[in-house]
C-alpha cells in the first residue's frame, strides 16, 4: 500500500483540532521553513518538488511562486483556491472537513514562501460548515502562536482570512476569483497582466489550489527531492483523486501518481470496480471538463498501452484518444448510463455558470444545452449532431477564460466517441425516452468483466 | 430589470450586533478595500431577513460606501443569494450529472410531490421552499441536498431520508 503524504492521519480521531494534529508531527514544516530556511530555500525546495497544480491546469506550482513580482513597498498576497466546484470534484470538500490545519500550515509556509504578510482563503459560499471548520482552525493557531505578529519569534508576521464565495462555479478561474474577492461579479479579466504581476487589489498575487498548497507541507518536511521520487517522470508526488459515479466505493483517495487506471478502478484499495456487478460505459477522468472517453480507450491507449493515473498517460492520444487529469474528479458510467442525456445535462451546467461576459461562451453554451435536450427528448434531427460540434469549435478558444474551452470538451469528445448513440437518439426518437442504448461495441473487449 | 420582489420590501433596519459583524469583517481587507466585504455581508445580511431585499442591498451600498448598483450586480449574480423571499428552509438538491448518476433527479421528483410545490415556490404555511442547484462538489456522497440558511448538509439521500428530514424540520419549526 502506497505511502499517504497528505492523508495519513485522516483517521486520527480529533485530527481537526490543533492539539491532536501537533502531537500527530503537525506545524512542524512551518517551524523547519520559519528558523532554518529563506523564503528563496522554500520556493527552491517547492520547484525541486515538480508538484504540479492540483486545481486543473497543472502547472508547475514552484514556476509560478518564482513568476511573482517583488517590487519595493507593494504588498504581495496568497489566495488560496477553495472554490470547489467542477462536477465530479470533492477532494478540497473533504481536505478542510478533516484536515483544516494542514491546509493552514501549508498556507503559512507558502505565504512565508512569497512573502505575503495577508492570505485569504476563498471558499465556494455553500461550503458553509466547512468554514466554520477553517475558521475554528484558524482562530487556534493564532492563539497558539502560528499566526499573527512575530511567529515563533522569526519576526514574520501573517494574518489569515477566510472568504466566502456566492455560488460561482467561474470564480475557481482565478482572475474570477480575484473579481470576486474584491467584491465584484466574478468576470474573467484579460490576461496579461497575470496575477503573479497585478492580482488582487492590483499587487502581485499567486492562487493556489487547497492540494497544492497542502502538498507543500511534505515537501517541505521531506525536501523536495524526496517528494519528486514518488510519482512517475514530470508528475511527480501523490493526488488527491474524488470517484464518484457508479464506482462500488465512492470517496477519495490518494494515490502515487503513476498508479494504473485498471488497479484505481477495480482494486478494493480503491474504488472496488462498478457497483452492482455492472460493466463499465465510460469514464470522465478529470472533472467534467475533460474529454469523456469510452472504456476500452480509458483502461488502454490506443496503441494498446495500459493507461496510468498521471498527467502524461491521461493525456496520451490529445484529444482524439486521449483525455486530462484535470482536477482529479473522476466519475464511472455503468452500462445503464446514457450519454446524451449527461452531455445534455454538463451543457446545461455549463450554460448556467456562463459569466455572460463573452458571446461565445454565453451565447453557444445555451445552444448546445437546447440542441442536447431536444436530442434527448426524441425531438432532434441528424443534422443537429454536426450542430453540435460546430458550435463547440466556435466557443472553443474563442473566450477570455476556460469556461468556454470547459464547456465545449464535453460535447465534442461525447459525440466523437459515442456518434452512433447520439443518431440512435435521432433515429429511435420514441425509444430513446424510454429506455437507454446500452453499451455497445465501443466498450469491447472490458476488462475483468464478471458475469451475474 | 432587477429580479427582485419588491412587494414586501419594507424598510430595513441592520442592528448593532450585525453592524458589528460588518465592521469585523471590513476589518480584512486594506484601508479603502471594503468592498471585498460585500459578499460576506450579503450573506449576513441573507441570514437575518431570509433573502435580499433592494432596500436591504441600499442600505449595504450606504455602508460600504459603493453605488447601489455595485451591490444590486453582484446580488444577481451570484446563485446563493435571493431576490424573494423563500421558505423557512430552503432545500437544495444538487442536480448536475455525477448526482444524477444516482438518482438525485427521482429525489426532486419526490420532493416536489412531498412538498407540494414546484421547484422555486414556497408552501402555503411558508416553511419550504426548495430548488435544483448545479455541482455542489459532494459527488461520491450523491444525492446530497442543503439546507439553507446554516448550509447543513445531508447525502445519500432516500426518499424514506427526505421524509424524515422534513418531519424533523416541521417539528423543529413548531417549537
Amino acid at each position: 500500500m502506497a505511502r499517504k503524504l497528505l492523508l495519513e492521519h485522516i483517521n486520527v480521531p480529533g485530527i481537526n483540532t490543533f492539539d491532536v494534529y501537533r502531537s500527530k508531527g503537525g506545524y512542524a514544516a512551518v517551524e523547519k521553513a520559519l528558523k532554518t530556511m529563506s523564503s528563496d530555500d522554500v520556493v527552491e525546495e517547492v520547484k525541486k518538488s515538480g508538484l504540479r497544480g492540483r486545481g486543473g491546469a497543472g502547472f508547475p506550482t514552484g514556476m509560478k511562486w518564482s513568476f511573482l513580482a517583488k517590487p519595493e513597498g507593494v504588498a504581495r498576497y496568497l489566495v488560496c483556491n477553495a472554490d470547489e466546484s467542477e462536477p465530479g470534484t470533492f477532494k478540497d470538500r473533504y481536505l478542510m472537513t478533516y484536515l483544516p490545519h494542514l491546509l493552514i500550515e501549508g498556507m503559512i509556509v507558502a505565504s512565508y514562501a512569497l512573502g505575503a504578510k495577508t492570505s485569504y482563503i476563498y471558499v465556494r459560499g455553500e461550503m458553509m460548515p466547512q468554514i466554520r471548520i477553517l475558521e475554528r482552525a484558524i482562530a487556534e493557531a493564532k492563539n497558539k502562536g502560528f499566526l499573527g505578529k512575530n511567529i515563533l519569534g522569526s519576526g514574520y508576521d501573517l494574518e489569515l482570512y477566510v472568504q466566502p464565495g456566492g455560488g460561482a462555479y467561474i470564480c475557481g478561474e482565478e482572475t474570477a476569483l480575484l473579481e470576486s474577492l474584491e467584491g465584484k461579479r466574478g468576470n474573467p479579466r484579460i490576461k496579461p497582466p497575470f496575477p503573479a504581476i497585478a492580482g488582487l487589489y492590483g499587487c502581485p498575487t499567486v492562487v493556489n489550489n487547497v492540494e497544492s498548497i497542502a502538498a507543500v507541507v511534505p515537501i517541505i518536511n521531506e525536501g523536495g527531492e524526496e517528494y519528486a521520487k514518488v510519482g512517475i517522470g514530470r508528475s511527480t508526488g501523490t493526488k488527491l483523486i474524488s470517484a464518484g459515479g457508479n464506482v462500488k466505493n465512492p470517496g477519495v483517495y490518494e494515490i502515487d501518481l503513476g498508479l494504473p487506471v485498471e488497479d484505481f478502478l477495480y482494486s478494493e484499495e480503491y474504488c472496488g470496480g462498478i457497483a452492482n456487478g455492472k460493466r463499465l460505459k465510460a469514464v470522465v477522468a478529470g472533472g467534467s471538463s475533460v474529454p469523456i472517453l469510452p472504456a476500452n480507450l480509458f483502461m488502454k491507449t490506443i496503441t494498446g498501452e495500459p493507461r496510468l493515473m498521471s498527467y502524461e498517460s491521461l493525456a496520451e492520444g490529445g484529444f482524439v484518444s486521449g483525455t486530462m487529469m484535470g482536477s482529479g474528479g473522476f466519475i464511472a458510467f455503468d452500462e445503464d448510463q446514457c450519454i446524451v442525456r449527461n452531455t445534455w445535462n454538463f451543457a446545461r451546467f455549463y450554460h448556467h455558470e456562463s459569466c455572460g461576459q463573452c458571446s461565445p461562451c454565453r451565447e453557444g453554451t445555451g445552444w448546445m444545452e437546447k440542441v442536447l435536450h431536444r436530442l434527448e427528448y426524441g425531438h432532434g434531427k441528424m443534422s443537429d449532431i454536426d450542430l453540435l460540434v460546430d458550435v463547440s469549435k466556435k466557443i472553443e478558444g474563442n473566450t477570455i477564460c476556460p469556461l468556454g474551452d470547459a464547456a465545449a470538451w464535453p460535447v465534442a469528445s461525447a459525440i466523437r466517441h459515442f456518434r452512433d448513440e447520439f443518431e440512435w437518439h435521432v433515429t429511435n426518437g420514441a425509444e430513446a425516452v424510454k429506455r437507454n442504448y446500452g453499451i455497445a461495441h465501443y466498450a469491447d473487449p472490458l476488462p475483468k468483466v464478471e458475469t451475474v | 430589470m432587477l429580479r427582485v420582489d419588491n412587494s414586501e420590501a419594507i424598510p430595513v433596519e441592520f442592528s448593532p450586533e450585525l453592524v458589528a459583524k460588518f465592521d469585523d469583517i471590513v476589518s480584512r481587507y486594506p484601508e479603502g478595500k471594503q468592498k471585498s466585504a460585500l459578499l460576506p455581508i450579503l450573506h449576513l445580511v441573507q441570514a437575518e431577513f431570509g433573502w435580499v431585499s433592494a432596500p436591504a442591498m441600499d442600505k449595504v451600498a450606504d455602508y460600504l460606501h459603493i453605488q447601489d448598483i455595485e451591490v444590486y450586480e453582484v446580488a444577481t449574480f451570484y446563485s446563493m443569494y435571493f431576490m424573494r423571499p423563500q421558505g423557512k428552509y430552503m432545500l437544495e438538491v444538487c442536480r448536475t450529472g455525477p448526482c444524477c448518476l444516482v438518482g438525485a433527479e427521482k429525489i426532486m421528483d419526490h420532493i416536489e410531490q412531498k412538498l407540494g410545490v414546484k421547484e422555486g415556490d414556497v408552501t402555503p404555511d411558508g416553511l419550504f421552499s426548495w430548488r435544483g442547484v448545479e455541482c455542489l462538489a459532494a459527488c461520491g456522497y450523491g444525492p446530497v441536498l442543503q439546507i439553507s440558511p446554516e448550509y447543513t448538509f445531508y447525502e445519500k439521500l432516500t426518499n424514506e431520508s427526505v421524509d424524515q428530514l422534513i418531519s424533523d424540520l416541521k417539528a423543529k419549526a413548531s417549537n
